[in-house]
């Protein structure tokens, strides 16, 4: 993951020679551009930013995922609010859906189903909308997890990794809303399931749900509240961040991955335009042709299905929308503890599992940056990234957190996976009670082992090569394998890395035996820095290479033997 | 004729004839044999006794020899023709291994065989008798009795067996089977009589016109168009993990496409 991308060999070279002096634009392109720049000044601006380089990776594109489904949101999102009414008033159902005649439902609900049925294009609209708004959230998710990997949130990005924590929050919140509208039978139970989160809060929770709901749920204005936090407070709110998010990321230049040439103070890449232009702008049109080409073939939320919300009926498969899956499952795992203190009830069979673990996440997200600068006392500006397995207890720790994260997310769909795989519910149940915290101790013990392994296979890969595959057998009998050396900026970019060294406990009592006082490093910190930095392979050092580039020169062939009495499986490799 | 004569003596002639003329018997005995009766009729005593005479063979090992239950199965006292009709039909029972449930499997009876069971069944108590199709038909329903019976599904049977009946898990791996493809007599029967973990929905709760208009709307619902690829009707879960693999992992291959169509510097 974390090499830079190949450039395919068929690409078309990028000519860096000057054109010739050409004739010049046509008089009206001229002239309108000289107009618009003596009034708007754009030369100066669009000089600069058009050659903006950035540099190439794949990985990179998708946090341009996320803006381009957020755009196609606002696109399908306009066109929704044009036939949608959100309404809570009752009325009894006259549409063409057959199947709901006569039926009392929400204007909403009748809306949605108007929305679905007699609007040209509205239920294709629909799910085009849906689909992207699941595709909106889940490549934040992707990309946030490329910036943690990478350690891209390290100084001076911080605060841009806040904002993004702060955009990805907020999509759950604009996520969850969007699904409480169409008021169906799921919508209305997804809405009593966080009426019920926000009843558990202590003391307050009743008075908070009265506040949201206007009195007992579901009321008659909560719907039309949701839809103004869906289309205008939040989308504004995350607009905003979107602006600032980016803008952050010119300010700062975008990050590369380690390679010949590329250093902190540097970005190798390409310009804005036209490359990027290109690039981007094609691959907008790409995602928006997979959300269409997904709202076109696959059925999203099918609202006539489930039938308008009544609090008296239920579903089995009751599920929030993926974002909120791992809640949901914190929820269904969770062992029944409640308190009776006078008047008083203290759900934490609810507030644990739902308010304290969204919590939990968003705040151990948002200060995870702020933890690894004071354990490891790295000061220092990054704009190189920095290959996951160079940093294993990093990496390690966002293997166990996906690991959590995914085994509270089975477990909101327990039920699913009990019918799926002829489990027992209960069966699936008790083991997520273990694996929820089982599970991440031995993705973090595993993933650390599978870094410290990579990295010693970096280390053998610059000082003997790499491997030719090409068994030769001596007169006198014995087997070896050539190796051949590998490139000087494959081994430039295998040992580029600064590797951190554990912070020392400042002693408490200076040389005199007198207190120290002041910013020193507690014994704390010495000991998280000291795990953090627990078991890393030394990178091979400059005087490792040359003497291994020596050795290799001296033979010509490097024999590296296997000795014929030993068994091959044991790769028993000496020179 | 010059053909036949001409391949008379060809060697697939004598099997060819061979299943010819197996073919023409059947076709007659079918045309001439009496119609096979299949209704349980507890009058007839001699349904009741090759009734019992299978009973006694491959169901009283749990149910006992005159059906009054043992430690392995229930008394089928009481519980009528229906259960009895339901349970083997659908090929529940005989259950071929004690488990959480008996699963739906593929019927080994004959129809004949069903309804004597069934006969000997109704027999020992009095009980639900198969329906007759005025009772469970959901055919020729108004739009407003078919909503109804969305309505009533919602309500009643929609917790256990999903909003579109594609089932549900339930406790200690028992599970609401998924109702697509199921015919109305057997959700009939299987409201009146309460099998395995289903509650019983007695005719003082639901009528027999509310069955006939929840059979109603899983067969309009069932017929009706999906508008795509609908996942088994499983809901967001389903939806998530498409989402994911063929929306993020999709756009990804791209990506990593574009990525690889670079501009190389000269």
């Amino acid at each position: 993951m974390a090499k830079p991308a190949d450039v395919s060999v068929d690409s078309p070279a990028l000519d860096t020679e000057r054109p010739p002096e050409q004739q010049g634009l046509p008089a009206g392109v001229t002239n309108a551009a000289v107009w618009a720049d003596e009034r708007l000044g754009l030369a100066s601006l669009l000089k600069k930013n058009l050659r903006k380089v950035f540099p190439d990776h794949w990985s990179f594109l998708l946090g341009e995922i996320a803006l381009y489904s957020f755009i196609i949101l606002l696109l399908t999102g306009v066109f929704l609010t044009i036939w949608f009414k959100p309404s809570m008033a009752e009325i009894e159902y006259q549409g063409t859906y057959q199947l709901m005649r006569g039926l009392p439902m929400s204007e909403a609900f009748a809306s949605t189903l108007a929305l679905s049925f007699d609007v040209r294009g509205g239920l294709l609209v629909r799910q085009i909308h849906h689909w992207a708004a699941m595709l909106f959230v889940a490549s934040m998710t992707v990309h946030m997890l490329r910036i943690f990997f990478t350690g891209a949130f390290r100084k001076p990005r911080e605060l841009n990794w806040l904002i993004g924590v702060g955009l990805f929050s907020l999509s759950l919140i604009e996520g969850f809303a969007g699904y409480s509208l169409p008021d169906d039978l799921l919508s209305g139970t997804g809405l009593r399931f966080v009426d019920g989160l926000i009843r558990s809060i202590p003391l307050i929770g009743t008075w908070a749900e009265f506040f949201i709901f206007n009195g007992e749920f579901p009321g008659d204005l909560v719907i039309p509240r949701l839809y103004m936090v869906h289309i205008l407070l939040v989308p504004a709110v995350l607009l905003g961040l979107i602006a600032a998010h980016l803008a952050l990321v010119v300010y700062h230049k975008h990050t590369q991955y380690p390679g010949a040439g590329r250093k902190d103070g540097n970005v190798v890449g390409y310009p804005l335009f036209p490359v990027y232009m290109a690039k981007a702008g094609g691959f907008f049109f790409v995602v928006f042709g997979v959300a269409i080409l997904m709202g076109a073939t696959m059925q999203i939320n099918p609202v006539w299905n489930f039938g308008p919300y009544n609090p008296a009926q239920v579903t089995a498969g009751s599920q929030p929308d993926w974002y909120m899956g791992w809640v949901e499952g914190a929820i269904r795992i969770m062992p029944n503890w409640e308190w009776h203190l006078g008047s008083t009830t203290w759900s934490w069979n609810v507030v644990l599992p739902g308010v304290g673990l969204m919590t939990a996440l968003f705040v151990l997200l948002g200060a995870y940056p702020f933890i690894e600068r004071w354990i490891t006392g790295d000061t220092a500006e990054h704009h190189v990234l920095e290959r996951p397995r160079n940093n294993p207890t990093r990496t390690a720790i966002g293997v166990a957190g996906i690991t959590c994260y995914g085994m509270f997310w089975l477990s909101g769909g327990n039920d699913i996976l009990a019918t799926q795989f002829k489990l027992s519910l209960n069966a699936v149940t008790e083991f997520m009670r273990v694996a929820v915290f089982v599970a991440p101790v031995i993705a973090f013990i595993v993933t650390k082992r599978i870094c410290i392994s990579l990295q010693r296979a970096d280390a053998e890969r610059v000082l003997h090569g790499s491997e030719t595959g090409i068994i030769e057998r001596s007169p006198d009998g014995g087997y070896s394998e050539p190796h051949r050396p590998i490139s000087i900026d494959e081994k430039f970019t295998l040992t580029q890395h600064v590797q951190g060294k554990a912070l020392e406990a400042t002693p408490d009592t200076d040389g005199h035996g007198v207190a120290e006082k002041g910013a020193g490093v507690s014994s704390l910190r010495a000991l998280a820095s000291r795990w953090f930095y627990a078991g890393v392979i030394a990178k091979p050092t400059k005087d490792e290479i040359a003497e291994a580039d020596h050795h290799a020169d001296g033979h010509d062939a490097d024999g590296h033997e296997v000795k014929a009495g030993k068994s091959e499986s044991a790769g028993q490799i000496s020179h | 004729m010059r053909f036949l004569t001409a391949k008379r003596r060809h060697r697939a002639a004598r099997p060819a004839l061979l299943v010819l003329a197996l073919l023409l018997m059947g076709a007659l005995y079918a045309a001439v044999a009496p119609a096979a009766r299949v209704s349980a009729d507890t009058g007839n005593s001699q349904q009741v006794a090759e009734g019992k005479a299978l009973f006694q063979v491959t169901c009283s090992s749990c149910h006992g020899m005159n059906g009054e239950g043992t430690s392995q199965g229930p008394s089928l006292v009481g519980v009528g023709a229906a259960a009895a009709n339901f349970q083997v039909s659908t090929g529940r029972m005989p259950m071929a291994n004690p488990g959480a449930q008996a699963p739906r499997k593929q019927n080994t009876y004959t129809d004949e065989e069903i309804a004597a069971l069934a006969a000997f069944v109704a027999s020992l108590g009095p009980g639900p008798a198969i329906p007759t199709e005025d009772q469970y038909s959901g055919e020729g329903l108004s739009p407003d009795e078919l909503a109804k019976g969305g309505e009533l599904f919602r309500t009643n049977c929609s917790a256990c067996h999903n909003f579109e009946g594609a089932g549900g898990a339930l406790p200690n791996g028992k599970y609401a089977p998924s109702l697509v493809g199921v015919s109305g007599q057997r959700i009939w029967e299987a409201m009146r009589t309460g099998p395995q973990q289903m509650p019983v929905f007695s005719s003082g709760a639901l009528p027999d016109e509310d069955v006939r208009a929840i059979v109603g709307y899983l067969d309009t619902l069932h017929a009706q168009p999906s508008s795509g690829i609908a996942f088994g009707g499983l809901g967001p879960v389903a939806e998530g993990l498409f989402a994911w693999i063929i929306g993020i992992g999709g756009i990804c291959l791209i990506a990593v496409w574009i990525a690889a169509k670079g501009a190389r510097a000269r």
